[in-house]
């Protein structure tokens, strides 16, 4: 199935979880990420069971921040 | 290290943005083109510092996606962040490199605190440790 990430389209196999995609994608520091599914945050809590879907759009956006 | 290019008008529209939102820090996202030698700005984003403070920011999420969106629609790719010091100089602060989790970026830094004399620098961080990136003026 095709799945877009980061605006980027790619083949995954079937069945795909959030969690499994952020492995494959290799996404550091997942504590400061937030995960977009078709312009839906995600909540982390959900990473293990939401399944992914031909065609779906993903985002991750790193938590920015900072102080004086 | 890459060169940063901004336009003249990009920096004064971040420098009015930075004005409007004192005494609290401003913040935004930078995009652009780049080669193997220069990041070119070519589009500035101004954000809500979800955090409302003249010592902190955070980006909203919701904008931060719109902004991602909008900047792939205009060809860009995002370059990096900017965001102000109201009343400490042109460089990170501690928490400022804690929170700077993606090394690809370009961490740019307006101070204000000599309001007559705004200084903008831009920096790498990686590893916890900031390196300074040459800025040129371009245009108008």
């Amino acid at each position: 199935m095709l799945i877009t990430v980061s605006g980027e389209k790619k083949e995954y196999a079937e069945g795909l979880t959030v969690t499994e995609l952020i492995a494959q994608e290799k996404v550091e520091m997942l504590e400061y990420v937030t995960v977009s599914l078709n312009e839906e945050f995600l909540q982390r809590e959900n990473f293990d069971n939401q399944k992914l879907n031909d065609g779906d759009v993903v985002e991750f956006l790193y938590f920015m921040g900072g102080g004086k | 290290m890459k060169k940063i290019a901004i336009s003249k008008k990009i920096y004064a529209s971040i420098l009015e943005h930075a004005n409007n939102e004192l005494p609290n820090e401003a913040c935004g996202l930078i995009a652009g083109t780049e080669d193997e030698n220069t990041r070119t700005i070519e589009k500035v984003y101004m954000l809500t510092n979800v955090d409302k403070s003249p010592e902190h920011f955070s980006l909203s999420p919701s904008e931060q996606l719109l902004t991602v969106k909008d900047i792939r629609a205009n060809g860009l790719k995002l370059l990096g962040n900017w965001h102000s010091h109201p009343s400490s100089p042109s460089r990170p602060s501690a928490e400022d490199i804690r929170l700077a989790f993606d090394r690809s970026m370009s961490y740019l830094i307006l101070s204000l605190m000599n309001r007559n004399e705004p200084v903008l620098n831009s920096f790498h961080i990686e590893n916890g440790t900031s390196t300074q990136e040459e800025i040129y003026f371009t245009g108008e």
